[in-house]
């Protein structure tokens, strides 16, 4: 994992001083809030329905079991006792007083952790796959270059007013858990055809208003011009994305108004024109490898592969079997698991995780884990190095403080975000909604198989319904919630977008219509078929009937 | 329930993010149910009264809210509104 | 009120002619890039100092030619959250080699004038009425080290410690 230096340590610093000093002037009343909005939000601080809300950049979703015990400690100290995993990989306190974040900022920062690229527009947190440095299917392990790319985007004096906010992700694998297609730059890590290491680059993705999936801009950019080119995409969106229009001003829109081949031709002048700027920014060899010295893979012990002890303790435990079958993934060291942390106990809020919790995972993480711990941005968290021998006792440890339940790509692990219960974005309630389908569906949740179902509480989308297996988004129709499903979306390589399947029902209504979706699903489904796959097959007239029919 | 609706002025107190209501006399309380109520037409007016404070105003984000009254109690019409005044909906704390 | 690269407030020389004043001769005076095209002949002979004020959506490509005839370029902020000025600051200054005064002007605020001093701005254009309440000299210090390159050429964190490293034979 990274480690800072005196630099490092140093910036953040000047950060936490400049903020004090910011929130200082603001409570004198030297600042107005239009003029303070943009400052607090570049260190994570929003205003929502009940108090402020403070989001925590966990940079690509890695953090230490220090880390992950200053989280706890803020949710103890300054919040409700609880924090609030999101989809991009970070956390979020929904109870913060803002007389208090220069000091929770400042406790932050010992343990490197800050609110920098959390909100505001420009850079965002820099997302990648979870099971980075431990899935056998990566080319590389894609951190070292996130952060990169993370440390040349922090507090860039150029490009901290973009018309709006900017989000990047980095793959290397062929499956693609990082969903790069939805981001408004997405970079897959490949080698072209001499071996040498480069970026396929793809511009324009977003869900939202106005979901687009994202097209590519080069095939192949050599590792060395990345930040350059980056910095050529960002210039063309900083001078030509629309300022005049909030839902009209994401890189996605620009890039939908020009088409892929003008915006690509204008990055293309751009990055030509660079010159002596595309050598200031060239990385050598060199830097990659200082960078990815600090995520050199732990020193794994010599672990036996022998299944024998695992197999007798699943014969042993149906529900210690049902866990290692959906939580449990492999790992390219011999003798070694990855262990997603389920934190969709059905009935409970999705992503969120308390104090305890994660003073727990924290302790489990530095036994078992080499101290590492990832967030999903499916809000799950991710013990990544875990012996196959420890696997019975470290489930035993998490069964007891409802962190186990065997879910993981199930119908009841769904991605929900907050909603009207905490947002000043929401349109209608999402987690009651999360909360009646993760209950309903659970006693079928096995026999339905993997099944992706994503709830937003408003048209931000958050909640990425429209890359749902089945997405539901929240409306407010006449006063009342009303639910608009959305049938056959996925976020993975093949990206595609939900479509609609009917008009909006009201809350009490929404576990009965997906019950009927999957009914159709389960009947109609074919070997080894997933539901988008049985979607795609059979298109979405069998689906409206189902619900038209129950109506 | 009576349907007759009134106004108030709700906002977000600027140090601590915590939902109030305007009390009239340059007061502010977290408790609904002690908001200064007018008539519809003089929402405009309450607004005005509740915004003039030298800065740093105390709250922030302020808002005209529509509601009703139940016997004793101030019950917003959008539930938005209601949530604010109430809290989640839902038990949260892991 | 101008504030210069150390916060200092500076008298401010230039009149800023609208597109239909008269300018004094030897006059220092800024005008906009309407009115200089539309009158090029004029302004190219002139030998009092001359300064452009361009609008935020102009590419800096194209005033690229005759920069070595302007002792000053006004860039424009309309709002403090249009950071379109930025990019063209940077891009007169590095790219272009603009070598005369930098000038940021609209809604500039002490909190974005060190990133407007980093993309290569001199002088600062802040409002008048702020002017006493202000800790400027501090804004320009609230850090000293910087990841990135911009156009203030200092060394950036991310070479300055491979530089270091490598210096110490690591």
């Amino acid at each position: 994992m990274y480690r800072y230096d005196e630099f490092d340590r140093k910036f953040l610093e000047a950060r936490v001083a400049q903020y004090r000093d910011q929130v200082r002037r603001r409570l004198a009343g030297q600042l107005s809030e239009d003029e303070f909005r943009s400052l607090r939000l570049m260190n994570g601080l929003y205003l929502q329905l009940h108090a402020y809300m403070l989001r925590i950049s966990i940079p690509y979703g890695t953090l230490s079991s220090a880390q992950l015990r200053g989280l706890a400690h803020v949710a103890r100290r300054w919040d409700k006792g609880y924090g609030h995993f999101t989809t991009r990989q970070n956390i979020q306190f929904h109870w913060i007083r803002l007389e208090d974040t220069p000091d929770i900022l400042a406790y932050l920062a010992t343990v490197q952790l800050h609110g920098i690229q959390t909100s505001g527009n420009s850079f965002r947190n820099i997302t990648t796959d979870p099971f980075a440095g431990a899935a056998a299917d990566e080319i590389e392990d894609p951190r070292p270059y996130c952060e990169i790319v993370r440390q040349w985007a922090a507090l860039h004096p150029e490009f901290s007013f973009l018309p709006r906010k900017f989000k990047i992700a980095i793959n290397a694998t062929p499956e693609d858990r990082t969903a790069v297609k939805i981001h408004d730059l997405g970079l897959n890590l490949r080698r072209n055809e001499q071996g040498e290491l480069g970026f396929q680059v793809l511009a324009g993705g977003g869900l939202g208003r106005t979901p687009i999936l994202a097209q590519t801009v080069r095939d192949f950019v050599p590792r060395r011009d990345m930040l350059a080119y980056i910095t050529a995409c960002l210039r063309v969106y900083n001078q030509y994305g629309r300022r005049d229009n909030l839902f009209k001003s994401r890189i996605k829109i620009l890039v939908q108004a020009l088409g892929i081949d003008r915006y690509r031709e204008a990055v293309e002048t751009e990055f030509e024109a660079m010159g002596d700027e595309r050598a200031a920014l060239a990385l050598p060899d060199a830097a990659v490898a200082a960078m990815q010295a600090q995520f050199a893979p732990p020193s794994y012990p010599d672990a036996s592969d022998d299944e024998a002890d695992l197999t007798r303790a699943r014969a042993a435990e149906p529900e210690f079997a049902r866990w290692v079958k959906y939580n449990v993934k492999p790992h390219k060291a011999a003798g070694h698991a990855i262990v997603v942390v389920s934190l969709k106990r059905h009935g409970k809020v999705t992503g969120d995780c308390s104090a305890g919790q994660m003073e727990l995972l924290a302790e489990l993480a530095e036994r078992l884990s080499f101290g590492e711990i990832r967030i999903t941005h499916d809000q799950n968290m991710v013990l990544p190095h875990v012996r196959k021998s420890a696997l019975y006792d470290l489930w035993l440890r998490l069964a007891a403080a409802g962190l186990a339940t065997p879910n993981i790509g199930l119908a009841s692990d769904i991605i929900c975000c907050p909603g009207l219960d905490y947002c000043g974005l929401a349109t209608a309630r999402s987690i009651p909604i999360s909360q009646a389908l993760a209950t309903n569906l659970a006693k079928r949740e096995e026999d339905i198989g993997p099944l992706q179902i994503k709830i937003s509480g408003c048209i931000n989308a958050c909640g990425h319904h429209h890359v749902g297996h089945i997405g539901i988004l929240g409306l407010e129709k006449n006063g009342a919630e009303s639910y608009q499903i959305t049938i056959g979306g996925s976020d993975g390589a093949n990206a595609a977008l939900g479509t609609i399947v009917g008009p909006a029902v009201p809350a009490h209504e929404v576990a009965a219509a997906v019950d009927r979706l999957i009914d159709v699903y389960l009947r109609l489904r074919r070997d080894g078929e997933q539901f988008p796959d049985t979607c795609r097959r059979v298109g979405a007239a069998p689906f409206k009937e189902a619900l038209y029919v129950a109506r | 329930m009576n349907d007759r609706t009134f106004q108030l002025v709700t906002g977000n107190r600027l140090h601590d993010g915590r939902v109030v209501y305007f009390a009239g006399d340059g007061n502010w309380t977290p408790e609904i149910g002690k908001a200064r109520l007018v008539e519809d037409k003089d929402g405009a007016a309450l607004l005005a009264e509740a915004q003039a404070e030298p800065p740093p105003h105390p709250a922030i984000g302020l808002t005209l809210v529509e509601a009703v009254r139940d016997g004793d109690r101030v019950v917003p019409v959008t539930l938005r509104e209601q949530i604010r005044a109430h809290g989640p909906t839902i038990a949260y704390g892991a | 009120m101008l504030l210069d690269r150390n916060g200092t407030l500076r008298p401010d020389r230039w009149r800023h002619l609208a597109d239909d004043e008269a300018a004094i001769d030897g006059e220092a005076v800024t005008v906009s890039l309407a009115r200089w095209r539309a009158e090029s002949a004029r302004w190219s002979d002139r030998s009092a100092p001359l300064g452009l004020r361009l609008a935020n959506d102009v590419p800096p490509a194209e005033i690229a030619n005759a920069l070595d005839r302007l002792a000053l370029i006004v860039l424009d902020f309309p709002r403090f959250t249009d950071g379109r000025a930025y990019t063209q600051a940077r891009l007169l200054r590095e790219r272009y080699g603009f070598a005369g005064e930098l000038r940021a002007a609209g809604n500039v605020l002490r909190d974005q004038l060190l990133f407007m001093a980093r993309c290569g701005f001199d002088t600062f254009e802040v409002d008048a009425m702020r002017a006493q309440a202000e800790d400027w000299p501090r804004a320009f210090r609230e850090f000293d080290l910087f990841y990135q390159p911009a156009a203030d050429r200092r060394e950036p964190i991310l070479w300055r410690r491979l530089r270091l490293r490598q210096s110490a034979g690591g």
